[in-house]
């Protein structure tokens, strides 16, 4: 089953524990994510359910490319990692 | 008469109270977050915090008997497939809550209902005090919705929301940019007002348009609501007939360009206002931080020096920066660079309570 760690910096907003998730792609996978932990949905994604502007999430390593349907594939082993800019002042 | 102020500022959320005659600061919530603006509702005693976090969204929080709770924030409903929406600037409006710019509380007759107003230009009620929320689509759906922009802020924003004192189903908004808009039944439909309004920066053909209006601020007298003042980008104007007909106030020393505006509760003749040089600048004329208050509907200003920085002064004070107690005694304002003065005498003179905030961008009696 997918892995699925967040950013530091939103913990102190919203607790978001490492966790595991079924799914074979990343709405998947975050979908039943946030069914488990509904508060974390909007720290992460918008109002239409992209991604917001400053977050950024990896497959594997890899940014995803797909940042509005979040339709990049997930291996039954893959790590979500999910990050955002670190900027302001 | 209020002993309580909320300073929303770029880093936490100030409570500021009045004892044995001396205002101080008391406490300091969501210390390092950005809370853009608060509402008191009197009717339940509920506080609330709207804030800014920047990567992960506009979030809302409500008071409890211990602290704050995290309530539901205003959504955006789904945006129709293949439909193609721009800004000013050709670039596509996102249709998600970039930022809570308007609060007002619903009528004695209604209580639990709290309006809001956002950007990109939604407008949206709550009937069970925040914990739900429902957007307004007769307003957001109006055919010339679309022609409202980004004046200040890239997308058009909903700023000042009224509830008429006399009937709760009359709704005044006004829009940066957009003009105002008014409803008589609850939402359901809106017509535009605000005749007389001018934008000499517009092109000629819309210089008068009511659509095409950089309205900063609009207020109404509470016991005398067909009295309605406007800070615009453009100036000062006052309406007497719920806001249909604007005149403008062409001279007020010594300036008419400025955000906020406050009326007296009773006198619908006094309102008060803190100008700045229009407009690009936007800065004290002659770096002298001053309050402007007409007493005779706009005829003549005074001009309110005693108390406030004379020399150097470069605060910039936003549309919801400047607050009036229901007595109409109280006057409480802050600025960008931090400042925070109270006056206890219509503005005759003024105390400051410190100049160490953060940039505010929100003052509010508690």
């Amino acid at each position: 089953m997918p892995k699925v760690s967040f950013t530091p910096n939103i913990q102190r907003h919203v607790l978001c524990p490492d966790t595991e998730a079924p799914g074979s792609s990343v709405r998947e996978v975050l979908d039943n994510v946030f069914a488990e932990n509904p508060r974390a949905r909007s720290y992460v994604l918008d109002d239409q359910g992209g991604l917001r502007k400053h977050m950024t999430i990896f497959v594997d390593g890899e940014t995803i490319c797909d940042r509005v349907r979040l339709s990049d594939r997930v291996g039954p082993h893959g790590m979500i990692r999910v990050f955002q800019a670190l900027s302001g002042g | 008469m209020s002993d309580n102020l909320h300073v929303a500022t770029r880093k936490g959320l100030f409570s500021v109270a009045r004892r044995s005659g001396t205002w101080n600061i008391e406490k300091v919530d969501f210390l390092g977050d950005n809370v853009s603006l608060t509402l008191t509702d009197r009717r339940s005693g509920r506080h609330y915090a709207a804030l800014d976090h920047g990567h992960f969204g506009v979030k809302l929080h409500r008071s409890t008997a211990t602290g704050w709770e995290e309530i539901a924030v205003p959504t955006y409903p789904p945006k129709p497939e293949g439909l193609v929406e721009n800004d000013i600037w050709g670039r596509p409006i996102a249709w998600t809550t970039t930022r809570i710019w308007a609060f007002a509380t619903g009528g004695a007759d209604e209580p639990g209902v709290i309006w809001c107003g956002t950007l990109p230009g939604g407008l949206f009620r709550s009937g069970d005090h925040g914990e739900s929320w429902e957007m307004i689509r007769a307003l957001w759906d109006h055919p010339k919705r679309p022609m409202w922009s980004g004046g200040g802020a890239d997308l058009p924003g909903i700023h000042s929301i009224i509830v008429d004192p006399r009937n709760s189903k009359h709704v005044w908004i006004a829009v940066s940019t957009g003009g105002i808009w008014h409803t008589e039944d609850s939402g359901a439909s809106w017509t535009q007002r605000g005749e007389g309004m001018r934008a000499e920066y517009a092109p000629p053909e819309s210089t008068h348009d009511p659509i095409a209006q950089d309205v900063h601020c609009l207020v109404q007298c509470p016991a005398s609501p067909n009295r309605m003042w406007v800070q615009h980008h453009n100036g000062i104007f006052v309406s007497s007939d719920e806001g249909r007909n604007f005149t403008e106030i062409k001279s007020a020393d010594p300036s008419c360009f400025g955000f906020p505006v406050a009326v007296h509760p009773r006198e619908p003749d006094t309102a008060w206002f803190v100008p700045e040089i229009k407009d690009e600048k936007r800065i004290p004329r002659d770096g002298r931080l001053v309050v402007s208050r007409t007493r005779d509907g706009g005829k003549s200003f005074d001009v309110l020096t005693k108390g406030l920085p004379q020399q150097h002064a470069y605060d910039l004070v936003y549309r919801h920066c400047l607050a009036l107690d229901e007595t109409g005694n109280r006057l409480a304002f802050g600025s960008t660079t931090g400042g925070l003065w109270i006056s206890e005498d219509q503005g005759d003179s003024w105390a400051s309570v410190t100049h160490t905030l953060p940039p505010v961008y929100s003052v509010r009696f508690s």
